[in-house]
């Protein structure tokens, strides 16, 4: 069996419809294919977009955290110091008044025994001079003795 | 004048006869014991073809940006199961793969009606004189969709579905019970037994239908088109260049066989898409309780 006359015509016919569909049917097929391909690439990189922010956001709050937290520390440390230097400087100023109080402490006494002993002395010149009396029997002048008796005093 | 037209009509109908005569195997007594060869032999075809492109796309499907063809496969996957989804709401896995298989495999056959009609069976002739036997004995149709077997048995597998669906979506009994309570409903006993024999009657009537419609429908299409396809090669038949009634018909043939080819483009993809929605119906209905 040959190929006869109407093969032929049917294979240029079922060609001429390849080709339209080729020409008018393809385009629309391929351009549909291609819509949702463009789809989900736009939407397979939004989301990895997104992602991307999302590890960068994370990135960059871990990072205000640590620096937060360095700040704090800073802060803190320099309260201590403050609070040290504080202490220091109060114990200092204790130390200081404390010594001020014990000089005019020191002092005060000083002036009491000073006194005392001024007290005592003319006690004791007055003393010696009743004592002598007594033991000269007789009433001495006291006002021609003074000079005497003073330098007595001074003696004691 | 007479005896030439004679002998062109004997050759027509030759022509015709041999085109619409199946490659069979007689496997028993009986024109019923008989296979018809060449439309296994095609519906595999198809079949393979339609597991070979879903399954090999299916394993190297990506879930970043789809390749051309998958993207294709999608397109048809998600259209199927937008369908299965709005129209079936019973309870079945099935549902969408079986349609996609339909739709697919009824589409793939359905397009062998697209070749030129004479292209394989004169491959087949030409191998069978070379293989020294009588071509006028090579039988040959390729569109397993134009043999009313194809079509009956999807249908009947469909049909079986159908039950199988209904019973495991309302359970034995309640399956059973709408034979004879429905599509008719009363109040009362009396009017429910008045009701059984037409309820039973209109429901076996309606179940029947259903496989003969559905598979008539699609043959009928795919029969008619070959036959069209077989009228319009019929023009040029026998001819030779020399004479001038050739020509004219020759470009009526190209042009009508372009034209039909064209249109038939329509009609496969229309056919296919109806039996797969008129199964997805007759299985929505059959989960569906009345």
């Amino acid at each position: 069996m040959i190929p006869n006359l109407t093969l032929v015509i049917q294979g240029l016919a079922f060609f001429a419809v390849v080709l339209m569909v080729m020409k008018l049917g393809w385009p629309h097929i391929i351009a549909a294919i291609e819509d949702r391909q463009n789809k989900i690439a736009e939407g397979l990189s939004q989301a990895e977009k997104a992602r991307k922010e999302l590890a960068d956001a994370d990135a960059r709050v871990a990072d205000e955290i640590r620096k937060a937290r360095a700040e704090a520390m800073q802060i803190i440390d320099k309260a201590h110091q403050q609070a040290a230097q504080i202490v220091d400087k109060a114990r200092q100023d204790a130390i200081v008044e404390a010594t001020k109080q014990k000089a005019i402490a020191a002092a005060d006494i000083e002036a009491q025994a000073h006194k005392a002993r001024e007290e005592l002395r003319g006690k004791v010149a007055a003393l010696a001079v009743a004592g002598a009396e007594k033991i000269l029997k007789r009433e001495i002048d006291a006002n021609a003795h003074k000079s005497l008796i003073d330098q007595l005093v001074t003696e004691i | 004048m007479a005896t030439e037209e004679a002998a062109g009509s004997v050759n027509m109908t030759e022509y015709i006869q041999h085109h619409l005569h199946h490659l069979q195997l007689s496997v028993g007594d009986g024109a019923f014991m008989t296979i018809n060869l060449d439309t296994l032999f095609f519906t595999v075809l198809a079949a393979l073809t339609f597991l070979v492109l879903f399954v090999r796309v299916a394993r190297r499907s990506t879930a970043g940006v789809p390749g051309k063809l998958q993207c294709a496969i999608e397109m048809v996957v998600l259209f199927v199961d937008g369908l299965v989804k709005e129209t079936f709401h019973g309870k079945s896995r099935m549902i969408a793969p079986l349609l996609i298989t339909i739709f697919c495999l009824v589409f793939l056959m359905n397009f062998l009606d697209l070749l030129p009609i004479d292209l394989l069976p004169w491959a087949w002739a030409s191998g069978h004189s070379l293989a020294g036997h009588d071509p006028a004995h090579a039988y040959l149709r390729i569109v397993p969709t134009a043999d009313l077997n194809t079509t009956l048995g999807m249908a009947l597998a469909v049909f079986l579905l159908i039950q199988y669906v209904g019973i495991k979506n309302k359970g034995v009994g309640k399956f059973f019970g709408e034979f004879l309570t429905a599509p008719f409903h009363a109040e009362g006993i009396v009017g429910k037994v008045l009701l059984v024999l037409p309820n039973l009657l209109l429901r076996l009537i309606e179940e029947c239908v259903r496989p003969v419609s559905l598979s008539l429908r699609l043959f009928g299409n795919m029969y008619a088109g070959e036959l069209i396809f077989i009228l319009i090669a019929v023009m040029t038949l026998g001819s030779s260049l020399g004479t001038f009634s050739t020509w004219p018909l020759g470009l009526a043939q190209f042009l009508a066989d372009f034209g039909w080819t064209a249109f038939h483009i329509l009609i496969i993809t229309l056919q296919a898409f109806i039996f797969m929605v008129l199964s997805l119906v007759y299985l929505s209905m059959a989960a569906e309780s009345h």
